[in-house]
């Protein structure tokens, strides 16, 4: 017998009817309490839902954590970026990448009085990918998710590479003239990453 | 069911007061408090509704035409709209009037074809239907949503016509209906190596958050009620995940995705935004738990303190670290508090309703409350929490605030504590 539902029966203090399909309990008599009497990983299983469809959870299975292990083949250069972002970003962004806040945020300027993380000491200072993003590879994620506003998710990888480049080399953050493919976004690091402090005890700092 | 009846009637010809009711609440509605037109005319009624049968009954309630509270501001696809505390009593917000913060517009979706998908670091990768969530079993609990944003404007630039809603309008309480999320990360088999997990709406910007796994197997839920009926669209229909306590843009709505891992995604979410800068210079990350914080909602701008004598100060207070073990009250600027009482039941992460009486005898004076929660956090001064966190710092803001009462009886914010 299964050690979770020798556990749930002595809980739940009913007969459990348990086959030799030891996950699926047979009792009616499990409550959300106890389910909150296991540990994380004991109790019994339900049985329900569906193994996913393996294409379906591949196209919403978009993600690139910081460190990119995810990142998809392709490439793309600033110069493209720069045609796509007048094309794609612009109506919103503006040409120069001041936005109209608060709906359509202003993405790119390294005004020197906002440079060295001096965010606390003045509300008025703007915040840019240049000077406050702490990684390269969320405006790849972002960028593929959710952009742009009139056809979220329709670019590209090779067009996401290509305004992800244009976005970086605009704010000073790589060179002009680079091309990002996988390999080199993991490598990019944001001017001010170290500032982020975050701990294992999250939640408790404050 | 029966057919509409079309011939006239005896009843027809008693709810013509009814009827009359109804056309004056269209022709001039009431503005809420937060507009800036004063009620345009006053709904007409019986001068004696004894002598008259009333209305009839109706498919869905709605409130008297003498009622009108509403969010503000409104219509934006990205923004936010906040609930009128004002206008509200006890600590329940009606669903309708939840504030509402989007990143993409409300989306439009059918329940039959949504779905939420647990994968990653698990033992079975599964796709559950509304239906399947139903079938676990299930867990009603009260707790509070509060966007982290709440009180930016008036940390910042305190004004003396800021209304209660405009103040802190960013918080509402539901009971929620749904399955605790350990539930479900037991149905896939959650490794013990996973670490954190992603939730992702299903909202034009897929809205994602990282969540340290603790959190599930703490309090956690995927709720699909609120307040007795399936969710609002606006607060995630048709499921959403719940973070007891912790800042509202967290609480994924519309979830359809859930993926373990071992380190959280940075996305844009919990990297551009909502992270805090600090006065050295550097910004707090995964700052989720909401600090204790309180606010009178009566009296407040705009609305006068009719009347010397005996006044039911009241207010909400909350903490997204567990339970409001005291509200202090001071009618004297912060001199001296007193404790307030506390009505109903004090549960952990959900707002509880105080009052404090208090005798006026014209004088000017300055109306204050402060919360402790079970952690033995006391809600600080703005002052105080200008010196910690900065001007600039983008979120969590619990500072005490409060209501200057003129000897006219007008009542004006007062925010600079």
């Amino acid at each position: 017998m299964h050690r979770s539902l020798i556990l749930l029966s002595c809980t739940v203090g009913v007969l459990m009817a348990c086959g030799p399909s030891d996950v699926t309990p047979r009792s009616t008599a499990i409550t959300s309490a106890d389910y909150a009497a296991f540990g994380p990983m004991d109790g019994a299983r339900l049985g329900l839902g569906r193994t996913p469809d393996k294409t379906a959870l591949a196209a919403m299975d978009t993600d690139i954590d910081a460190e990119g292990a995810t990142l998809p083949s392709g490439r793309g250069s600033d110069e493209e970026g720069k045609t796509l972002y007048a094309q794609q970003c612009a109506m919103c962004h503006a040409a120069d990448g001041r936005g109209m806040p608060p709906a359509f945020p202003r993405l790119l300027g390294r005004d020197p009085k906002a440079e060295g993380f001096v965010f606390a000491d003045d509300a008025k200072l703007p915040h840019t990918i240049g000077n406050y993003w702490p990684y390269a590879t969320t405006l790849f994620d972002y960028i593929k998710r959710a952009m742009p506003l009139t056809a979220p998710g329709s670019l590209t990888d090779a067009q996401v590479y290509a305004l992800t480049a244009y976005l970086l080399a605009e704010d000073d953050v790589i060179p002009k003239g680079t091309t990002l493919d996988a390999t080199s976004l993991r490598a990019v690091k944001m001017p001010y990453v170290d500032r982020f402090l975050w701990s294992d005890e999250v939640g408790a700092s404050r | 069911m029966r057919a509409p009846d079309t011939s006239v009637t005896r009843r027809d010809l008693l709810v013509g007061a009814a009827g009359a009711l109804g056309g004056a609440v269209l022709a001039g509605l009431p503005v809420s408090v937060d507009g800036q037109e004063a009620a345009a005319a006053r709904p007409t009624v019986p001068a004696d509704p004894t002598k008259l049968q009333g209305g009839v009954t109706t498919q869905v309630g709605t409130r008297s035409p003498f009622e009108t509270p509403t969010r503000a501001p409104y219509g934006e696809t990205v923004g936010n709209s906040l609930t009128p505390l004002q206008d509200l009593t006890g600590v329940i917000t009606p669903s309708d009037l939840h504030f509402e913060r989007h990143h993409a517009g409300i989306p439009a979706i059918d329940p039959d074809r949504h779905t939420l998908t647990i994968h990653g670091l698990v033992d079975r990768p599964l796709t559950f239907t509304l239906d399947d969530l139903k079938r676990f079993p299930q867990v009603v609990r009260t707790y509070f949503i509060e966007c982290s944003g709440n009180g930016r404007a008036a940390y910042r630039d305190p004004k003396p016509d800021m209304t209660p809603q405009k103040v802190s309008g960013m918080i509402s309480t539901s009971e929620w209906t749904g399955v605790p999320l350990a539930t479900l990360f037991r149905e896939v088999g959650a490794s013990p190596k996973a670490k954190w997990f992603l939730a992702e709406g299903g909202d034009a910007c897929l809205m994602t958050r990282s969540v340290p796994i603790a959190k599930a197997y703490d309090d956690a839920m995927i709720v699909w009620a609120q307040n007795g009926e399936p969710l609002r669209p606006a607060q995630g229909y048709p499921m959403r995940l719940l973070l007891p306590g912790w800042e509202g843009n967290i609480n994924v709505k519309w979830l359809r995705r859930l993926e373990l891992g071992m380190a959280p995604w940075m996305t844009r979410w919990e990297t551009s935004k909502y992270t805090d800068p600090r006065p050295d210079h550097k910004a707090d990350m995964f700052t989720f738990a909401q600090q204790p914080k309180s606010i009178i909602t009566a009296p407040g701008y705009p609305r006068e303190v009719k009347g010397h004598g005996w006044h039911a100060v009241n207010g909400l207070a909350w903490s997204g670290k567990g339970k409001i073990t005291r509200v202090e009250v001071s009618i004297d600027g912060g001199k001296s508090w007193s404790d307030a009482e506390i009505l109903g039941e004090v549960r952990p992460k959900a707002a509880v309703r105080f009052q404090q009486m208090w005798e006026w005898k014209g004088q000017e004076t300055i109306l204050l409350s402060r919360a402790t929660d079970e952690t033995g956090e006391v809600q600080p001064t703005r002052t105080a929490l200008i010196a910690k966190r900065g001007i600039g710092t983008d979120y969590h803001f619990n500072q005490i605030v409060g209501w200057k009462v003129e000897r006219t009886g007008k009542v004006f914010f007062h925010g600079e504590t």
